[in-house]
């Protein structure tokens, strides 16, 4: 089966604000299928973000290729193939609960009645319809971004692209938001998820793969398939491998940093 | 120690919004008070030195607290009510015509410059070339002084035909300034994850600006509005002076002013009248703000 995303040789270069380049990432080869829960982690100025961004055509590589969908990145985003998260849940304040989840549904000029059925839906899937006519300043940070990840699903794309979605959440909730997204993830079948995190045990708990990255210049260090289990639950925390493979994560991070720290990197 | 976390926790699940209002409301009070307090503490203390004192040889000239430069505030609320001129109505039903007329003429400024000032800002949210090429003009104009703007204004109008148009376009040419640049600013002071989220759906320019840009600069427009409103006022009055207009508070002002020897109060209470119409409009906009801005009413505090 074709790849849904299929990177090759892909680099980004920014020009910094006094004319040196600063090299975000290089030599970038990935490629995930369909169906995936993959992290990117890594320190930062990995470029993790950058590469999320770039899937997301938010921003532009500089060489390489890269291939969303078998079409551009652009054209993926224009034919809304993915749904995005961001760091911070990026709720328009004027709208209420259920207007903010309906904005794509909006945009994409779904009719009236579809548009209230897939939000109600949604925040079903995310557990808040109690909330819908509130604004979102009345919510926690949680309860913010869980309603960003239901508009992000509104329009059933078949891609989350998720950047450190849940970084700003405390140690608890960020554990009750990452099993709320395994379920959804597990009812939204054949769903290809990209998360950037820098929390390794996070990566391991929610991946299938983790792609592990290296800073200056960015590039991809190790990629690690996750075996646990699944359905994954708070058992899997306890399991050995988990332990291992943390772990395994931590040492391609340290190895990666390490090594361009000693300069013999190339 | 307790105490006070609890009265933390009572403050946090119902906000003290009321008691601030209050307190508000009970500082604006007291500054009425003391600003009457000084008022007339003031003449009494002019009127007791023989309104001239002496410090140190030179002597200090306390005339303008007699009663022609500085009426006692009860003859000024006094003048209310007496005939505005010899046997005519009473000065507040001129007043309230002639702040009426004033204001209708405001209204229409506001409306225009409203319009004016808001297309220019979408205009120049859309094109920095534009806005580089038009807008030094746009602050330009502000800095040429209203007054010498206006009898040009009044010349053209009555060469077109439109006189009754020459205030309104007048309040106008101050309205539009404060609205242009308040809904430029809050039109492109849109944080940029937010406008990223409408590039990930695709979304046009149209409705980047009708479900993006517009509604998050609201408050902003609001802000302008209601510098605007208050801003309109003073232009319709300063518009009636050239005019040649028979109405209007402007006009009130300058006939009252040419009689002040004879009357002083008529020309405070004028005064006075003009500042509440002001106010008026101004309390207008920002009940309409609250109306429409209703996911910040509470935030505010």
């Amino acid at each position: 089966m074709a790849p849904i995303i299929s990177i090759n040789n892909l680099s980004k270069t920014f020009r910094g604000a006094d004319g040196v380049n600063v090299h975000a990432l290089e030599g970038i080869n990935l490629e995930v299928q369909q169906g995936e829960f993959v992290s990117l982690i890594g320190p930062s100025g990995c470029g993790k973000s950058t590469l999320l961004r770039i899937i997301a055509d938010l921003v532009q590589s500089s060489s390489g290729s890269i291939m969303v969908n078998g079409k551009s990145p652009q054209q993926a985003r224009k034919d809304r193939d993915y749904g995005f998260v961001f760091q911070s849940p990026t709720l328009y304040e004027w709208r209420t609960v259920l207007k903010n989840v309906q904005l794509p549904l909006e945009i994409m000029k779904y009719s009236k009645e579809k548009r209230d059925e897939r939000a109600r839906e949604m925040l079903k899937l995310v557990e808040l319809s109690d909330f819908e006519s509130k604004f979102p300043w009345q919510l926690s940070g949680g309860m913010q971004q869980r309603v960003s990840i239901a508009r992000a699903l509104a329009f059933e794309p078949g891609i989350l692209l998720m950047d450190e979605p849940f970084g700003a959440l405390d140690e608890m909730t960020r554990e009750r938001m990452n099993n709320e997204l395994l379920s959804i993830w597990r009812k939204l079948t054949g769903m290809t998820v990209i998360f950037v995190t820098h929390s390794i045990s996070e990566a391991v708990y929610l991946s299938s793969r983790v792609v592990v990255m290296s800073p200056r210049p960015g590039r991809i260090s190790e990629l690690i398939d996750i075996h646990l289990p699944r359905p994954r639950g708070p058992q899997t925390r306890d399991h050995d491998d988990f332990f291992h493979l943390t772990n395994k994560v931590r040492h391609a991070l340290r190895h990666g940093v390490g090594v361009t720290a000693m300069g013999i990197g190339e | 120690m307790a105490t006070q976390e609890m009265r933390a926790a009572r403050r946090a699940e119902n906000p003290p919004a009321d008691s601030g209002r209050y307190r508000t409301l009970f500082v604006s009070l007291l500054l009425v008070v003391l600003l009457a307090l000084v008022w007339e503490g003031a003449k009494a203390f002019g009127s007791s030195v023989g309104y001239s004192l002496d410090v140190g040889g030179t002597p200090i000239d306390l005339t303008i607290f007699n009663d022609t430069q500085l009426p006692h505030l009860g003859d000024i609320f006094g003048s209310f009510g007496e005939p505005a001129q010899r046997n005519g109505a009473p000065l507040y039903q001129m007043l309230i015509e002639s702040g009426l007329y004033t204001l209708w003429a405001a209204f229409r400024g506001f409306l225009m410059g409203g319009v004016i000032g808001f297309a220019l800002a979408i205009l120049f949210a859309h094109s920095m070339l534009l806005q580089r090429g038009l807008l030094p003009y746009v602050i330009a104009s502000q800095t040429v002084p209203i007054l010498a703007v206006a009898p040009m204004v009044v010349i053209w109008m009555g060469r077109m035909g439109a006189t009754e148009w020459s205030v309104p376009m007048i309040a106008a040419y101050l309205t539009f300034f404060p609205v242009t640049i308040y809904t430029l600013r809050g039109l492109t002071s849109v944080p940029a994850t937010a406008l990223e989220l409408m590039q990930t759906y695709a979304a046009s320019r149209r409705e980047i600006l009708f479900k993006l840009r517009l509604p998050s600069a609201l408050p902003q427009i609001f802000t302008a509005l209601k510098i605007s409103a208050t801003a309109s006022v003073v232009g319709a009055i300063i518009g009636e002076l050239p005019s040649g207009i028979q109405s209007g508070l402007g006009i009130a002002i300058l006939n009252f002013a040419r009689y002040y020897n004879q009357s002083p109060p008529r020309l405070w209470a004028t005064i006075l009248a003009a500042g509440l119409l002001g106010i008026l409009f101004f309390t207008v906009i920002a009940v309409v703000e609250r109306l429409v801005v209703r996911w910040k009413a509470e935030v505010s505090e």
